[in-house]
Order: C-alpha cells, then structure tokens, then sequence
C-alpha cells in the first residue's frame, strides 16, 4: 500500500474507474449491453470480496460460498412472491437469513480443516441447492421471477431505475473493499491473518481462534448474500443455479485469479473471468476450450494472481 | 508449578508413566532426557495441546489439567516450540505485537488499524531491545537468521506477559556460537521468570538449571541438583553414561 503508483493499484484505479463511467460510455459507444454485464460483474466482485476476506485472508477454502448469493437471492425472491416489495423488511431479511445460517454452517464447518471443511462447506451448501430445487412452490429449478424491484418507498430512489440500480450496486462494491480494508488492518484481522499463518502460535499467546473465525465466516456470508439481494434485484429473477456448485468453484476462481489476500484482486478477478467468458463466448460456442486452458496456466504461473503478478518484489498489501 | 501423577499413552506406547514434577517460582528447572523418553509428550501436556489421561497439573495454586492451551497462556503459562513457530510473513514487531494484543484482551476490534496502535508497538519494542533483536523489527520473520529467528521465538512467548515459561529445545538447531548467545540470554531472564527448560544440550542445561529432573521412558527417574545429577549412579547408567561412554 506504501506506493500509490504501483501497476497493481493503477489497475485498481482504471477497473474502479471503468465501473463508474460505463453507464455513460457504453451506449455513447453503441455498446449499451456493456451496461448489463458490468453490473454482472460488480455483483460477483462483490461475492469474491466477501470470500476472499475468509479464504484469502483467514485461510478458510470455503466451497459452498455461493450459498450465500441464493439465500440473499431466495429472501428477496419468496417475499416478494408474498407480495412483500418494502426494502425495510426485504433487505433486513435477507442480511439476517444469511447471518443465521453462515453462523449455523460455520458452527459446523470450523470443526473441521483443510479437505474436510472443503468438503462440508460443500455438502452443506448443496443441501440447500437442493432444498430450492424440490420448492415447488417458488419454481424449483425454473427458479422464481420478481414482478418488481425493492422498494424503498421514498420517490427519489428507486432501484426500477437501471441507472440507480447500476450505482448502488457500485456503492456496494467500493463499500465491501473498504471495509474489507478496515477489517484486515484491525485487531480482528491480525488475529485472521495470523491464524492462517500459524494457527498453533496463536493459540499459544492465547487467543482462541474458532470465535474469530466464525465471525469471519458471518461476515463473509453476510457480504455475500448483499451481492444476492443485489443479484435478485437487478435480474428480476432467482433460482437455485446461482447457489449451485460449480457457482462457488467459480468464486473460488475469481479470487486466485485477482490475487488472493489481496485487497482488490478479487474484483480484477472477477472482472477479468466474467469478460474474457463474455467475449470468448462471442467467438465460438466452444470458447471453454480456450477458456479452461487459460485458467490453469493462470494457476501455474501467475501465483498470487493478477495483483500477485503486479506487485512481486514489492510491499505486500 | 507442580504436575501430579501425570499419564498418556497413545494406542499401547505408555509415553508419561505416572510422571510428577515441581518447579519453583523463579528457578529454572531442566527436564532432560534420551530421544524417545516422553519430553515432548510432557510440553504437550503442561501446554495444553495434549490433555492427560490421568494425574493432574497445577498452576499458582489452580487446577489447571482441563483447560484449553489457551486459556493457561492467559493464566501466565507460555511456551516456546522445539521447531521454530513464528510467523514467517509478518514482519518481528508484528509478530510479537499479536502477543501483546493476545494480552489486552479480546481482539473483537474491527476498525482501527492495529499496526499504527502505540499500545501494541510501544511494548512490543521495547521487548524486542530487550531480548537484542531492536535493530530487526523491520524485518519480515522468515528473512531471519536461524538463530534470531529462535529468540523472537522465545520473544513472542515472553510478550504474553507470562510468570511461567516452558521452553522447549531452545538451542534446536542452533551452532556452538548461537548456543552461547542463548544461555546468556536465557540467564538474563533467570529470577524475572519461572523456566522449565526441556533441553538435549548439556552445556547449555548444567549452565542454566538449578534443578535437573531426568526423564526415561516417561517416568522422572531421578530429580536434583546438576551436581547430583552428574553424581547420580542411575543416571549415568541410564542416560549420560551414553554420552561419556
């Protein structure tokens, strides 16, 4: 952080940048679409952030994270099937859900380390995939439409407007960073950061870690199921693909991809996953030929990711 | 600090056999020991990592065989670790200001940065003046000198603020310079602190100890003085008599 002309924070500076203006530069450009897909992006930076804060930097690889995107998703999409559309019982809801069940999966999970917890983060996460394919009710695998966007019953904000939908999404985004910027300075995230690196000394200066990271983990699913309020809304639209697996291996991409432990690796990296997927996908129908071979030559030679990559040799974030 | 009748096996292997000990406030007490005799087994047990099957462990006056490991550090019992146990990504004042940290209290702060935080770096440094490692602090911890790296070992464990100190191997690995530069300073600390000292280097223990337990096959079969000791008959059969042979 020392150098603020360091590649990895001008990087930073032109993806932030480039979020802020595309609402004006895409349809200038003819390029209105680009407006949609960049909302996209935002949406899953986010859920890299928040996952990032726990595998990053409190080394939990947790591979249920996408849970957390349809529980936010679900509780915006059931209530407003309800007939409920007030953000002040949508939003409140969805961030409690959330809470609840990282806290009750995380109870659970961190028991256990390394393969195992990889393993029943997953398992836990697919049960409730699974729960939302059997709800009848709410569309099961057709997923759940939502007639309109949360509302706040105030007339000068109003999420049906794409334009304020795009930047509060973007308000999202630079607040989870910053506070992911705070947290891994504090106390609480020295103690994270430590522990990852050596959890047995930590326990022997006295600090018991399971508290600490089980906070983290609700953190992380809190921040997590923001990005699927966030998601719900701006599709119009819920269903359980967007908690299902191969959802949280993709967040799990995205982080190692940006620079895990690194403060906005994971929105380079969702940034660039979800454009080179778009614009790959443009060219043939078989762009995951060229896709997945790119991906494991990222792993084997850009350890540390993109901002790994930037800022090797000098200071660490 | 008194351990009573300990025992543990693992499967049929009776690694403490009904193991007693006591160390006294400001002594520095040796468990030495062939390879195999149990000593680690023992750090476990009085840490906390191990928990016994049975006897029991006081401290202060306290019962503390059920605690976790780190509930005793907060009681004043703090250890250091045969391999070397920093963190190697932070830099030395780090890693002893998350000591210093661990010794405030609860570490639920989520928002001011820590590493500006006087309260933390001010002990921090002076501890690091005191234990010689003042011009390192810099220094990321894996970039350390083996030596260095096993006195800030030893620095991280004494910033928790411990009355008792339970060091295991502190010359692990090191050579005779670096050997000697340890005993003088584990020296300086005699008398600031209890110190049980579970040690191979017999320089360094016959230099150090004011009482040697001898340790075989988990059971202490003699305790005394380092003149007893070296005079003990079972003893030179059992162990030193190895090394003089």
């Amino acid at each position: 952080m020392a150098d603020l002309k360091s590649p990895a924070n001008i990087l930073t500076v032109i993806v932030i940048g480039l979020f802020a203006v595309v609402p004006f530069l895409a349809p200038a450009l003819g390029e209105p679409f680009y407006v949609l897909v960049f909302a996209r992006i935002m949406i899953w930076a986010i859920a890299a952030v928040s996952l990032n804060l726990i595998m990053g930097y409190g080394g939990m690889i947790s591979f249920g994270h996408a849970v957390y995107l349809g529980i936010g998703g679900y509780a915006i999409g059931i209530l407003s099937f309800h007939g409920i559309n007030s953000a002040w019982i949508q939003w409140p809801a969805a961030i409690g859900a959330c809470a609840v069940i990282s806290l009750i999966f995380g109870a659970i999970s961190l028991r256990t380390r390394g393969v195992y917890f990889i393993m029943i983060t997953l398992a836990l996460a697919q049960m409730l995939f699974f729960l939302s394919v059997s709800a009848e009710r709410y569309g099961s695998d057709d997923g759940l439409n939502i007639l309109s966007r949360s509302d706040f019953g105030v007339s000068f904000f109003s999420l049906e407007d794409n334009t304020t939908m795009y930047y509060t999404i973007f308000a999202f985004l630079l607040a989870s960073v910053f506070i992911s910027w705070k947290l891994v300075h504090s106390r609480f995230g020295v103690v994270m950061r430590a522990t990852k690196s050596n959890e047995t000394r930590v326990e022997a200066v006295g600090v018991s870690t399971y508290r600490y990271r089980l906070t983290a983990f609700v953190i992380a699913g809190v921040m997590c199921g923001i990005a699927g309020l966030l998601q719900a809304n701006f599709e119009r639209f819920v269903s359980p693909d967007m908690m299902n697996w191969p959802r949280s291996g993709e967040l799990i991409f995205m982080v190692v991809l940006g620079g895990m432990s690194t403060l906005f690796g994971p929105v380079t990296g969702a940034f660039v996953f979800l454009m080179l997927s778009e614009i790959l996908s443009t060219w043939t129908i078989h762009w995951h030929i060229i896709f997945g071979p790119f991906l494991v030559l990222v792993v084997i030679f850009a350890r540390g990711g993109i901002h790994g990559l930037l800022t090797r040799g000098s200071d660490r974030e | 600090m008194e351990a009573r009748g300990l025992q543990k096996s693992f499967g049929g292997l009776t690694a403490t056999d009904n193991l007693s000990l006591e160390a006294t406030r400001g002594e520095i007490h040796a468990v030495i020991g062939p390879n195999g005799a149990g000593k680690t087994t023992f750090v476990h047990l009085l840490s906390g990592l191990l928990k016994p099957d049975g006897g029991e462990i006081l401290f202060e006056g306290r019962d503390i065989t059920r605690l976790s490991a780190p509930a005793r550090v907060n009681q004043g019992l703090a250890r250091s670790f045969q391999i070397t146990s920093i963190f190697r990504d932070f830099t030395v004042l780090e890693n002893v200001m998350l000591s210093v940290q661990a010794g405030q209290g609860h570490s639920f702060r989520f928002w001011k940065p820590a590493a500006k935080d006087e309260s933390l770096r001010t002990p921090a440094r002076e501890l690091l003046e005191k234990v010689g490692l003042g011009e390192r602090t810099d220094v990321v911890a894996g970039n350390l000198a083996h030596g260095e790296q096993r006195q800030l070992e030893i620095a991280i464990s004494l910033a928790t603020n411990p009355s008792f100190l339970l060091l295991d191997e502190p010359m692990a690995g090191m050579g005779p310079e670096e050997s000697q530069g340890m005993i003088d300073f584990l020296k300086a600390l005699k008398g600031d602190y209890t110190m049980l000292l579970i040690e191979h280097d017999m320089d360094a223990v016959f230099a150090l100890a004011d009482r040697i337990t001898v340790l075989v096959y988990g059971k202490a079969i003699a305790t005394g003085t380092p003149e007893e000791i070296r005079n003990d008959a079972t003893v030179r059969a059992a162990y030193l008599g190895e090394e003089t042979a």
